[in-house]
């Protein structure tokens, strides 16, 4: 398989889980804000810190409310993370390697950017929101789908699936650092609604993991609980310790390559004390450069033959 | 409201699926009577299909402009035009036969170059063309053939006769638009498929394949099969990645091959480099070697050129291939067949007059207003004079660059190229078309069944390029009823 086109399947995979990502935590906010008592410091802002985007955000805008935070993160051509933009990369990562991704993928992946393209409006505004971002979700969804019952599951598949796992564990790492982030700055309020369950309950939802936790854990949902669960369930997709095996396993199916960090990785994922404090902050901190330092090597490793 | 075909008229022009009496020929009869039974509304519904479905298969061109480059949906008329297959079967005869001929004319000229020797066409004609590559003397690609993939341009003139308009021999394109415009007509008149026999045209793909996997220099079961493309700006790229997928062959760049000292071509692979035996190029000779020819050329492999004369990889077409679609040349393939072949040209020439002969060029310079002028080496309907729609400030342009290099441009009558019934709004009107059968050679021959039928989808206008402004037609091969 030709190192480009294996480069490509995995911004593929990245782009469109990036996408769904996106869609799901903007959907979750939406839904949350709603009935929350003012006290409890979560903004809409926070989204654009969880993506990294304060720049990007700052160079567009200056006030930061829900308007200006769902463009840029939906619909904003200039912020290469927006859902839309990653939907084109996605595409164009398709259209220059139908050769060796299942036809009707090409067909789905246009429908689903054709259909941002005509109702980003609905996007934007809130009176459809809800149903837009659904179908965003859903499409992302087909295409996994699809992906997973009709793609021989060769090498090309193997980096579809680095590349989907990378972007989740990274992404579930981002989630639950904004969920602490919250957590931390609202500890000394005294209120009926008890904001840890709101934000925990938010951070489930954004990783589409509220059901899985309950069946899982059988506990309220707090804090380390939650934190427990995404970082290390065995079972449940958007664990980072689940994607972690995903790219083991992928990696192990690949042409053979050392990827240092894997153990690296591993080492960190085994650690499991952790309390509610800035040390988690460092820790999630750690992983997020774990995975970019994954990223570095599999780039080196298969993509960067000269 | 539905079609009336009384109100159809053909005007002065031989006409596809209508006869002069409003009647239609045989092959369109259930054709155009079952568009006379739609009512406009219905009508209406269809095209939008058409264009729905085009979108969806991302069925897509690319137009250079210059606000950059633009990704272009692909237009198309939903009525297909159609041939009888008895008369098809003749063409498809004639196509082969001239590409046969063809070939061996190459052959000939990078080796001993008995046809100029014997003096049927000056020698000078042929070894001064810019698309004669000395790089290329004395070697054989496989069987001997040069062009493997030949896309002939063919119209009908009044007499209802195909004429060969010209052979495109060097990367022609279109084929899979010839396939797509048959998968959005069977999603769009999908009931007019159960009634008539219609010839199947989804057989492109095997054929190519197994024309180009007879071309491996290495005899394994497993040929690695690459189709190269100069990249995703490329106005054919869609068609590139297409191919590719259709016949399970990677999708490379220059970039991603590389020649070793052992004078192979490698592709670069997660697993390491992996040797390529077929190289279906889609790039002109100019950029294929910076090398041995454009020096500036980022598109290419450094050492093509070497690994292919050593015999190391198969291109296809092969270089120097384009020297027999000069226009020029072209004037002179009835005598080639005949020198080659020992046969009579099935298909007929356009009459074409060659400015680097004196009293030819007398001709066509006294004639400006009625001939069609074109450079000898362009393609895609770029600087041509079209006579009768000409301006005087524009035949003098030409009259100037005749004289100035009359080896470059030919003479030929204008033609009055046929039409077919093309929908403009929800009413037929007459547009003119042409028809690019595609012609494969390799261990053997193989004709497509019809091939990319091209309007120009202006009122009068002759010019059916893509990027100026033509569309296409789905072509329907018919078998007769008993």
């Amino acid at each position: 398989m030709l190192s480009k086109v294996a480069e490509r399947m995995y911004w593929f995979s990245r782009y469109i889980e990036r996408a769904e990502n996106t869609a799901r935590m903007v959907g979750v906010y939406d839904n949350l804000l709603f009935d929350l008592p003012r006290a409890i410091n979560i903004s809409w802002f926070n989204l654009v810190v969880i993506n990294s985007s304060e720049d990007v955000f700052n160079a567009r805008y200056t006030v930061q409310d829900e308007k200006n935070v769902v463009k840029l993160l939906l619909a904003d051509s200039t912020n290469p993370n927006s859902m839309a933009s990653s939907l084109q990369m996605a595409r164009e990562n398709v259209r220059t390697s139908r050769d060796v991704l299942p036809l009707p993928l090409w067909e789905l992946i246009n429908e689903l950017c054709m259909y941002v393209a005509e109702h980003i409006r609905d996007g934007i505004n809130r009176t459809n929101r809800h149903g837009f971002l659904d179908t965003v979700i859903k499409s992302c969804q087909q295409i996994n789908g699809l992906l997973a019952d009709n793609m021989s599951k060769d090498a090309a598949w193997q980096f579809i699936r680095l590349g989907r796992n990378l972007e989740r564990a990274d992404m579930a790492s981002r989630i639950l650092d904004a969920g602490i982030t919250a957590q931390l700055s609202t500890t000394d309020i005294e209120q009926d609604i008890d904001p840890s369950q709101i934000i925990w309950g938010n951070v489930l939802r954004s990783c589409d993991g509220a059901m899985n936790f309950r069946r899982t854990m059988r506990v309220t949902v707090e804090a380390t609980k939650v934190c427990d669960f995404l970082l290390h369930d065995k079972h449940f997709p958007r664990s980072i310790s689940f994607c972690a095996e995903q790219i083991e396993t992928a990696v192990s199916l690949l042409p053979a390559c050392d990827i240092a960090e894997l153990d690296k990785l591993k080492a960190l994922l085994a650690q499991d004390n952790h309390e509610l404090d800035e040390s988690l902050s460092d820790y999630l901190n750690e992983l997020q450069l774990s995975f970019a330092n994954l990223h570095q090597e599999f780039g080196q490793c298969w993509f960067a033959l000269e | 409201m539905s079609i009336d075909w009384t109100e159809y008229s053909t005007g002065n022009f031989y006409d596809e699926l209508i006869a002069d009496d409003h009647v239609p020929r045989e092959p369109a009869t259930r054709l155009v009577n079952y568009l006379g039974s739609m009512s406009t509304a219905e009508i209406n519904k269809r095209k939008k299909m058409a264009e729905s479905t085009i979108q969806e298969m991302g069925v897509s061109f690319t137009v250079y402009t210059e606000e950059g480059n633009i990704d272009r949906a692909w237009p198309f008329d939903i009525i297909p035009r159609t041939i009888s297959a008895t008369h098809w079967e003749k063409t498809a005869k004639g196509l082969k036969q001239r590409l046969k001929a063809l070939n061996m004319f190459i052959n000939d000229l990078y080796h001993d170059q008995n046809i100029l020797n014997d003096g049927i066409i000056p020698a000078d004609l042929v070894l001064k063309s810019k698309n004669f590559r000395p790089e290329c003397v004395g070697v054989t690609p496989p069987h001997g053939v040069w062009a493997n993939i030949c896309g002939t341009d063919l119209v009908r003139d009044l007499d209802g006769q195909f004429y060969v308009l010209e052979d495109n021999l060097r990367v022609p394109s279109g084929v899979s638009y010839m396939l797509e415009n048959r998968e959005i007509t069977k999603r769009v008149l999908p009931e007019l498929f159960s009634e008539d026999s219609i010839l199947p045209v989804n057989n492109y793909p095997a054929h190519l394949f197994d024309m180009l996997a007879s071309l491996s220099p290495r005899d394994i079961p497993q040929p690695e099969i690459v189709v190269l493309t100069p990249g995703i700006f490329n106005s054919a790229y869609f068609e590139h990645a297409f191919l590719a997928q259709q016949i399970g062959a990677e999708l490379v760049e220059g970039s991603d091959l590389i020649v070793e000292d052992d004078d192979c071509v490698y592709m670069k692979t997660i697993s390491g480099l992996e040797r390529v035996d077929v190289i279906y190029r889609r790039i002109d000779d100019e950029f294929l070697d910076p090398e041995v020819f454009r020096e500036d050329s980022m598109l290419g492999v450094p050492g093509l050129m070497r690994a292919w004369k050593a015999g190391n990889v198969a291109l296809a077409n092969a270089p120097g291939a384009g020297v027999a679609d000069d226009k020029v040349i072209y004037a002179y393939v009835p005598a080639i067949i005949r020198y080659y072949l020992n046969e009579e040209p099935l298909l007929p020439n356009v009459e074409t007059f060659l400015c680097s002969d004196p009293e030819q060029r007398q001709y066509v310079l006294d004639n400006l207003d009625k001939l069609v002028v074109k450079p000898a080496n362009e393609s895609g309907g770029y600087g041509m004079l079209v006579g009768p729609h000409s301006t005087k400030k524009e035949q003098e342009q030409f009259a100037e660059l005749i004289t100035k290099s009359p080896r470059n441009y030919i003479g030929q009558p204008t033609l009055s190229l046929s039409t077919a019934p093309t929908l403009v709004g929800s009413t037929p009107e007459p547009r003119h078309l042409d028809l690019r059968p595609f012609i494969l050679q390799g261990k053997k021959l193989y004709v497509t069944t019809g091939g990319l039928t091209r309007v120009a989808m202006k009122k009068g206008s002759l010019v059916v390029n893509s990027s100026q402004g033509g569309g296409s037609k789905d072509t329907w091969i018919v078998e007769e009823k008993d």
